[in-house]
């Protein structure tokens, strides 16, 4: 789980983040401005890259993808 | 009784002069908007009323009474005209939703400068053709956003001031960077007023179209009199009334009707500067018991796809009137909103270009859910045919929307680009590009835009722009740009791409070029979905057929081919 949260997180700092902002596994993404609902679209894609997995949409929401710990538990739901 | 009263006792009566009159206005004054929002309402007595009630990220939240906004805007007027910032100089404001957007806006027209706001999710590609075209001198930002700039800079020797808001001490400023903390800032309590007249220009917002760059839509101040009336007859907003636009001011409804219309009526409105979640949105409506709320069905529809169960969680009671705009607001919608919070979304319909709503549902007045409304009272509306522009009368038979010009916030011209400006006009009407029906009632019924420009979530792309940015990506050979229908934004952006030798399809590389072109471009821009595709359809001389790929999208007719170049 911890190689899991580490590598959203860089992912989450190459793509989305502007400045030296400081990003933790609860850091909120969503609600709190970094990532966008059209760009929510990218970080999915690269989930389901990443971990070979499909994530089906309505399960990819602003809830669900709001913090790098939510996001990562979604992913190990796919996971199997 | 709503403010409007009878729609149809307004609609034989009307003259703009009912707005000038309450706003003490006549022909030949002087008008600036920034005084009318911020300086009149404290003459008027309200100088203690609240204004702007802020909530940013992790519950942060800061108040601003009338008399607050006059001083802080008059303080960053201030600071601009210390910079040697003069009349008509084009100043930028590109931030997230921060109280000095707001206050920066009003300090901006106060001093006779043209507010030029961007949308700060905007890449550096956009930022840099929009400040380029307007030879922008000055930029507002914040920290988090002066990275895009810098990688700009070096093209814009006309830029000569970024002024960050929150700069951090502890780091460097570079070139022309400059700091400016409003809370460091003492107030400054008299700004001399810059003489604006009706026609001294206000506003420039960048619109997208089919082809070529984005065109600067160039207000001025007069707009104020249709904003404001437009706000008090169709939003309905009333002294006591706590009141929620959405809308980000980097577009024209998050300034027109986020700014203009309810600081100059003297209103309280609220500002939740935060990405979507249904629940932190009506959390944020029981909390400060918002009365009126205008959004945009993309809101509205992940609204609905959140479910009926989370609206329960809040006393929404608050909301007095609902209103629409930024797209067609399908009538699923329209009854889902009165079934969840007792009261219909009005949909309402106007542009950059109009500056102040032309069509719309007005309180009181019975709703068609799925119709964009009624033309507002002294607007001269029809659909005209597509070929002679001469007004279609049979009902029901589908045309180009189509207004007689000379309404107050009618755009004064496309910047630097009067020969886009004038193609907008067709046999004494203006165009503005979408088609529709009327019916027997008068209510228009949207059908779809008569162009390439994608409307997704309430913003125009333009399919020119995302070609461009995706060929300057080393792995594209050509590509095509259309929409593709989505529940949530309407529209989404989908490119099909051929590829240069030497680069094969994967998953990989998908994620790439979309990643490419949202930091280029923006998020709006980027493809949702990319197809790699051997060739794309073309005419005989070249042109690639955009229609043929939409109409695939869409489940349409492919219609005549006849033109398609030989494979």
């Amino acid at each position: 789980m911890e190689e899991m949260l580490e590598n959203v997180k860089e992912y989450v700092i190459d793509e989305y983040v502007e400045d030296d902002t400081e990003i933790t596994y609860d850091t909120p993404l969503i609600t709190g401005g970094i990532v966008d609902s059209f760009s929510m679209v990218s970080l999915k894609r690269f989930l389901e890259n990443k971990y070979e997995i499909s994530i089906p949409d309505d399960k990819a929401t602003p809830e669900a993808f709001d913090s790098i710990n939510k996001i990562c538990a979604l992913v190990k739901e796919y996971m199997g | 009784m709503s403010n409007i009263g009878s729609y149809d006792k307004r609609a034989k009566n009307f003259d703009w002069n009912i707005a000038e009159k309450e706003l003490d206005y006549k022909d030949g004054d002087l008008i600036n908007i920034g005084w009318y929002c911020s300086d009149r309402i404290c003459e008027m007595g309200k100088a203690d009323k609240m204004a702007l009630i802020w909530e940013g990220h992790a519950g942060k939240a800061k108040k601003y009474t009338y008399n607050d906004i006059r001083l802080t805007s008059n303080t960053i007027g201030d600071f601009l005209r210390g910079l040697g910032i003069k009349a008509e100089d084009r100043v930028c404001l590109f931030m997230d939703k921060i109280p000095e957007l707001y206050l920066g806006f009003l300090g901006i027209l106060k001093i006779g400068a043209i507010a030029q706001p961007l949308f700060s999710a905007f890449g550096d590609e956009s930022l840099f053709v929009r400040l380029d075209n307007a030879q922008t001198r000055a930029i507002i930002t914040q920290k988090k956003h002066v990275s895009k700039i810098r990688k700009i800079i070096d093209k814009m020797p006309y830029l000569e001031f970024i002024i960050v808001v929150d700069h951090d001490p502890s780091k460097p400023l570079q070139e022309r960077e400059i700091a400016f903390n409003l809370e460091e800032t003492p107030n400054v309590e008299n700004i001399e007023i810059h003489p604006t007249k009706a026609e001294s220009p206000s506003v420039l917002h960048y619109t997208s179209g089919t082809t070529g760059q984005p065109k600067g839509v160039k207000h001025v101040h007069y707009s104020l009199i249709s904003q404001y009336l437009t706000t008090k007859w169709v939003l309905d907003l009333r002294e006591d009334d706590v009141y929620w636009c959405t809308a980000d001011p980097g577009w024209v409804t998050g300034t027109s009707y986020g700014i203009i219309g309810p600081f100059s009526l003297g209103v309280t409105q609220c500002v939740l500067d935060a990405g979507f979640s249904a629940d932190n949105w009506y959390r944020f409506i029981e909390q400060y018991r918002v009365t009126v709320w205008y959004s945009a069905p993309t809101a509205i529809r992940s609204l609905m796809k959140a479910g009926d169960d989370v609206v329960k969680k809040y006393d929404l009671s608050s909301l007095r009137h609902l209103a629409s705009v930024g797209e067609p607001l399908n009538s699923e919608a329209v009854i889902w909103s009165e079934k969840v919070f007792g009261k219909p979304f009005y949909d309402t319909y106007w542009q950059t270009e109009t500056g102040s709503i032309m069509i719309s549902n007005f309180p009181g007045m019975k709703v068609k859910p799925g119709s964009m409304g009624l033309a507002f009272p002294g607007i001269d509306s029809c659909v005209v045919d597509v070929n002679t522009y001469e007004p279609i009368k049979e009902t029901g038979k589908v045309g180009l929307i189509a207004f007689r010009p000379g309404w107050p916030a009618m755009m004064r011209t496309y910047w630097r680009n009067e020969e886009v400006y004038n193609k907008k006009f067709q046999n004494g009407w203006y165009i503005p590009g979408d088609r529709s029906s009327i019916d027997n009632e008068g209510y228009f019924w949207f059908v779809g835009r008569d162009d390439d420009v994608i409307n997704t979530g309430g913003h125009l792309v333009s399919p020119f722009e995302v070609e461009s940015a995706l060929l300057e990506h080393e792995a594209v050979a050509e590509s095509a740009v259309v929409s593709k229908p989505d529940f949530v934004n309407m529209e989404v952006v989908k490119a099909f791409v051929n590829l240069k030798p030497g680069f094969e399809p994967s998953k990989e590389l998908d994620l790439k070029i979309m990643n490419f072109v949202r930091k280029k471009l923006s998020p709006l821009a980027m493809p949702q979905e990319i197809e790699f595709v051997d060739s794309l359809p073309k005419t005989r001389s070249g042109k690639i057929m955009r229609r043929i790929l939409h109409a695939k999208e869409w489940g349409e007719e492919i219609g005549d081919t006849s033109t398609l170049e030989d494979d």
